[in-house]
C-alpha cells in the first residue's frame, strides 16, 4: 500500500466550484492525508520541517489547486521554495524525494479546447506544468500526467462535478492500492481522459 | 559680604552660573571656567573670598571623592580585573620614574636630597578632579588614552598610602601632631594593616549584602529624598571609615562603586550623586583658582615659571615615553601625556605636610603650592592645545583610534517599564541577543524580573538624568513601556526634547492617549490591547467557520480601516458631535468593506479570487486571464 499525500491550496473556498467538490472525494480516503494549506498557514508562514516529515511519511504527492495564471495559487509556490531545500530534496544528500510519485490535480476556468496550440491558451496543461514536471525530475520524483478538470467557469450546479468526482476517488485509491500503471500514467496527457487506460489491469510479464 | 553662609553660597554659586557656561560656549571646557571664576572672586581681583579658600577647598575635596565613586560604578570588577596591567604597571612606574626625574631636577638645582625626594613624590601624582572631569567632559574617557590616564590616577591613589608613610622619615624634627590623612596613629605597623583589610572587606561586603535589602526597602516606601540620603550616607560613610583606617577615601568610595556597579540601583546611584559630585567640584576648583597667590608669583614670577614649566615638561616626557614602552598608539599617548602633566591637588596636602614636618621652608612650601595651582590652571588649556593642535596631526595615520572602547553595558536599545508590556518586547530583543538597558519604578519586578537572571535598574525614567544614566545619547532606540499614561507622556516629552533623535516605540493605554503621543510626533505607538484583542477577533471567526485565510484576510483589511480611523479620529477628538458622527460613520464603513458592498472602497487584492466578472464575460478573446479563477 502505497501512502498519499494531498496538498490541497484554494484561498476562498467559499467561492470554489469544482475544487470544493472535488476535495470531498479525497477526505475521508483511507490512507490518503488531506492538507489544507490556506488553512494550515493563513499567514503563508511555512513549517518547513513539519512538511517535510510530511513527505518523508508518504509515497505519493498530490498537488490540488485551481490553475492560477498557467500555476499554483500563491502558497504552493511559498512551500515549493522553503521546503524543497537543496541537500534534502536536491543536490549533494538531497535524496529525501528518491522514487516517490508526483503529480498535479488543476482546474482550470477555459475549456480544454483552450488548451492546445490553435486555441487561445496556446499549450497544453501539461506543458504549462513544465516547472513542476523539471522540480519533480531534479528531486529524482517520478512526474505523471495531470488531472485536469477543464471549464469550471461553465460549472452551475453539483451535477456537473460528480463526473470527476468520481474518477479523483478512483484514482486516488488506485494509488493507494497499487493498481496503476505508473508508465502510461507518466505518458498521459490528462488522466481525466485516460484514466481507463491507466488502471486498465496490466499483462502479467 | 561674605560674612554669612548664604552669601558665600551665593558668590559661588553665581561663578558657577556665570562662567561656566561662558568657558564651555567658548570651546574652554567646564573646568577652566570654574578656574578663572575662583581668580576672579579670589582675594587678587575682586576679594569676594578670602582666607576661608583653604577650608572650602577642604570640603569641597569631598566633589573628588564622589567622582570616584560614580567612576567605580561605571567599572565593573571584571572590566577593572582587565586594567590591572596598565593600573600597576603604567601606574607604578609613572610615580616611581616621576618621582626619580623630579627629584633629580631638584637635587640639581640645589635641594637637600630628602626634600627633593618629598618634592619628587609630590609631583609625581596628577590631579584626578581636573583629568577625570576633562576626559569625560570630552567623551575621551573610554579611549585607550583615556584609559591610560584613568590607570594612572588609580595607581597614584593606592599609592598616597605608602607615601603619606614616608614622608614622616623624610622628615628633619619630629612632628608633635598628625593630620589626619596619616594612618600611624600611634598603631604598629601590622595592626595598621589589619584595618585597612578589614575595612576593604566591610567595604566589599557591606556593598555586597548590605545595600541591597535596604534600597528595597526605600524603594518600597517610594521616597525619593530618602533614597539620595542612603546614597550620600554610602559615600560618607565610606569615606569616614577610609579616613580612619589611614586610606584614601576616594580609594575606598571608587571601591565601593565597582562592588555597586552590578547592582540594579547603579544607575539610580548615579542620578543622586552626580549632582552633589558636580557642584562639589565645581567648588572645588573654584577655590583652587581662588587660592593661587598672586603676590607671591608677583614677587619671584621667573622662578615660579621655571618650576611649571620644568615639572610640566618633565612629567610629559615620562608620560609619554612610557606610553610609548607600553605600547600605546600615538594618538593615546600624547592623549596620557597632556592630560597628566600638571600636578594634582593631593600635592597640596603632601606640601604642607612637608612644611610641617621641616622637610622643606615655608617659603618653599609657598612657591610650590604656586607652581602647583598653576598647573592645575593649565591643565583645560593643555587639552585645547591637545584637541585643536596635537590630535588632529597624529590621528590621521592611525584611523582606529575611536574604536577601542570599553565594551559598556549601555544597551543599545533603552526599555523605560518593564511589567506585563515591557517583558514581551523584551524577551523578544534578548532572544535576539540585543544588549538593552532596563529601567523600571516597581521594586517588586525588580527582583522578580532579577532572579531570572535579567538586570532591571531601578529608576525613575521621567528623570532626565537617569536617561543619561541609561545611555540614551548612544542608544538606537527608546520602548516606552510603562503603564500610567500620565508617566508615559511625561517621558515621551522628556526623551522628545532631551534626545530628539532617538526613535520611540510607544506603549499607549487609549485613543486621546494614541493621539497625545503621536503630537509629540512619536511615529510608532501601540494600543496596549489592540494585538491581543486582533489575535481574538480572529479566532472568533474561525470558531464561526469561516476559513482560517479569510479570517486573517478580513481582519488585515479591517485593521487597515481602523488604522485609518483612528488617525481621522485624531482630528476631530474634542469637537463634540462631528466626532461622534463619524466614529458612526466609520462603524457603517468598516460593515460596507466586509461585506464587499462598497466599489470604491473595494476594489483590491480579492477581486482576482472572485470570478464571477469572468463566468460573466466567457468570450475567450476578451479573457486572456481567464485561468486566474476556477
Amino acid at each position: 500500500m502505497r501512502r498519499v499525500l494531498v496538498l490541497f491550496a484554494h484561498p476562498v473556498l467559499e467561492r470554489s466550484r469544482v475544487n470544493r467538490r472535488l476535495v470531498e472525494a479525497a477526505r475521508d480516503l483511507e490512507g490518503v492525508t488531506l492538507r489544507d494549506m490556506y488553512e494550515e498557514y493563513p499567514t503563508l508562514d511555512i513549517d518547513v520541517r513539519r512538511e517535510q516529515e510530511m513527505l518523508l511519511r508518504h509515497d505519493v504527492v498530490v498537488f490540488q489547486h485551481p490553475f492560477y495564471w498557467y500555476s499554483v495559487p500563491a502558497i504552493l509556490k511559498e512551500w515549493q521554495d522553503l521546503v524543497l531545500e537543496h541537500g534534502w530534496a536536491y543536490g549533494a544528500g538531497g535524496t529525501h524525494l528518491r522514487g516517490k510519485v508526483t503529480f498535479n490535480v488543476v482546474s482550470t476556468g477555459g475549456p480544454a479546447s483552450a488548451y492546445r496550440e490553435s486555441g487561445y491558451n496556446r499549450f497544453t496543461v501539461r506543458e504549462l506544468l513544465a516547472p513542476w514536471d523539471q522540480t519533480a525530475h531534479l528531486c529524482g520524483m517520478r512526474f505523471l500526467a495531470p488531472f485536469v478538470v477543464h471549464a469550471s467557469l461553465a460549472v452551475i450546479g453539483e451535477d456537473d462535478v460528480a463526473p470527476a468526482r468520481v474518477k479523483y476517488r478512483r484514482l486516488l485509491e488506485a494509488l493507494r492500492d497499487d493498481r496503476i500503471d505508473l508508465d502510461r500514467a507518466a505518458a498521459a496527457e490528462n488522466l481525466v481522459d485516460s484514466l481507463d487506460h491507466v488502471l486498465a489491469p496490466r499483462e502479467v510479464a | 559680604m561674605t560674612d554669612s553662609v548664604l552669601a558665600q553660597a551665593l558668590v559661588y554659586l553665581a561663578v558657577a552660573v556665570i562662567f561656566v557656561p561662558i568657558a564651555k560656549r567658548l570651546g574652554l571646557g567646564a573646568v577652566l571656567g570654574y578656574l578663572a571664576g575662583g581668580v576672579v572672586i579670589g582675594p587678587w581681583v575682586l576679594g569676594f573670598v578670602g582666607g576661608e579658600g583653604q577650608h572650602v577647598m577642604h570640603f569641597a575635596e569631598f566633589g573628588v571623592v564622589m567622582m570616584l565613586f560614580l567612576v567605580g560604578l561605571e567599572l565593573r570588577p571584571a572590566l577593572l580585573w582587565q586594567l590591572r596591567q596598565p593600573i600597576f604597571g603604567l601606574g607604578g612606574l609613572q610615580v616611581v620614574v616621576t618621582a626619580a626625574v623630579v627629584a633629580g631636577g631638584a637635587l640639581a638645582v640645589g635641594v637637600a636630597w630628602k626634600a627633593a625626594i618629598a618634592i619628587g613624590l609630590t609631583f609625581a601624582m596628577s590631579s584626578t578632579a581636573i583629568v577625570l572631569s576633562s576626559l569625560s567632559e570630552r567623551g575621551l574617557l573610554k579611549t585607550s588614552g583615556g584609559q591610560a590616564s584613568f590607570s594612572v590616577l588609580l595607581f597614584q591613589d593606592i599609592s598616597v598610602i605608602p607615601i603619606l608613610a614616608v614622608f614622616p622619615l623624610l622628615g628633619a624634627t619630629v612632628a608633635t601632631e598628625l593630620t589626619d590623612v596619616t594612618s600611624e596613629a600611634g598603631r604598629p605597623a601590622w595592626l595598621s594593616g589589619l584595618f585597612v583589610l578589614g575595612a576593604v572587606v566591610a567595604v566589599v561586603g557591606l556593598g555586597r549584602y548590605l545595600v541591597r535589602p535596604v534600597f528595597q526597602f526605600l524603594a518600597a516606601a517610594k521616597l525619593r529624598e530618602a533614597f539620595t540620603a542612603a546614597a550620600l550616607l554610602i559615600v560618607v560613610g565610606i569615606a569616614l571609615l577610609m579616613q580612619t583606617v589611614g586610606l584614601s577615601p576616594a580609594l575606598g568610595t571608587f571601591l565601593a562603586g565597582v562592588v555597586l556597579a552590578d547592582s540594579e540601583y547603579r544607575h539610580e546611584l548615579e542620578t543622586d550623586i552626580e549632582p552633589f559630585k558636580g557642584l562639589l567640584l565645581g567648588l572645588f576648583f573654584i577655590s583652587v583658582g581662588a587660592q593661587i597667590d598672586f603676590g607671591l608669583i608677583g614677587h619671584d614670577p621667573l622662578k615660579i615659571a621655571a618650576i611649571v614649566a620644568a615639572s610640566m615638561l618633565g612629567k610629559l616626557s615620562v608620560l609619554y615615553g612610557l606610553g610609548r614602552l607600553f605600547k600605546l598608539d600615538r594618538p593615546a599617548r600624547w592623549l596620557l601625556a597632556f592630560s597628566l602633566a600638571q600636578v594634582g591637588e593631593f600635592a597640596f596636602v603632601l606640601l604642607s605636610l612637608g612644611a610641617q614636618r621641616g622637610i622643606f621652608a615655608p617659603d618653599v612650601k609657598s612657591a610650590l603650592d604656586a607652581a602647583v595651582a598653576i598647573s592645575m590652571v593649565l591643565s583645560p588649556p593643555a587639552f585645547i592645545v591637545l584637541e585643536r593642535f596635537v590630535l588632529p596631526r597624529v590621528t590621521e595615520r592611525t584611523e582606529e583610534r575611536a574604536q577601542d572602547e570599553i565594551d559598556e553595558p549601555g544597551g543599545t536599545i533603552v526599555i523605560a517599564g518593564y511589567g506585563r508590556f515591557g517583558q514581551m518586547v523584551g524577551r523578544m530583543l534578548r532572544a535576539n541577543r540585543i544588549p538593552m538597558t532596563i529601567l523600571d519604578l516597581d521594586p517588586e519586578i525588580v527582583d522578580i524580573v532579577g532572579r531570572l537572571g535579567i538586570k532591571v535598574y531601578y529608576g525613575d525614567a521621567s528623570r532626565t538624568e537617569l536617561l543619561h544614566a541609561a545611555g540614551c545619547e548612544h542608544a538606537r532606540a527608546f520602548v516606552l513601556a510603562v503603564d500610567d499614561a500620565a508617566v508615559a507622556t511625561r517621558i515621551a516629552e522628556n526623551v522628545r526634547h532631551h534626545f530628539p533623535n532617538l526613535a520611540i516605540i510607544a506603549r499607549c493605554r487609549d485613543r486621546p492617549h494614541y493621539w497625545e503621543l503621536r503630537r509629540l510626533g512619536i511615529k510608532h505607538v501601540f494600543r496596549e490591547t489592540f494585538g491581543s484583542a486582533y489575535e481574538a477577533g480572529i479566532a472568533s471567526l474561525q470558531a464561526l467557520g469561516y476559513r482560517a485565510n479569510t479570517a486573517h484576510r478580513l481582519a488585515r483589511r479591517w485593521r487597515q480601516h481602523e488604522e485609518r480611523m483612528l488617525e481621522e479620529l485624531g482630528e476631530l477628538w474634542g469637537t463634540g458631535d462631528g466626532y461622534f458622527s463619524r466614529v458612526r460613520s466609520g462603524l457603517d464603513e468598516a460593515e460596507r468593506l466586509m461585506r464587499d458592498e462598497d466599489p470604491t472602497v473595494f476594489t483590491d487584492r480579492d477581486a482576482s479570487w472572485d470570478n464571477e466578472s469572468l463566468r460573466a464575460d466567457r468570450r475567450p478573446e476578451a479573457a486572456a486571464a481567464d485561468d486566474v479563477a476556477s
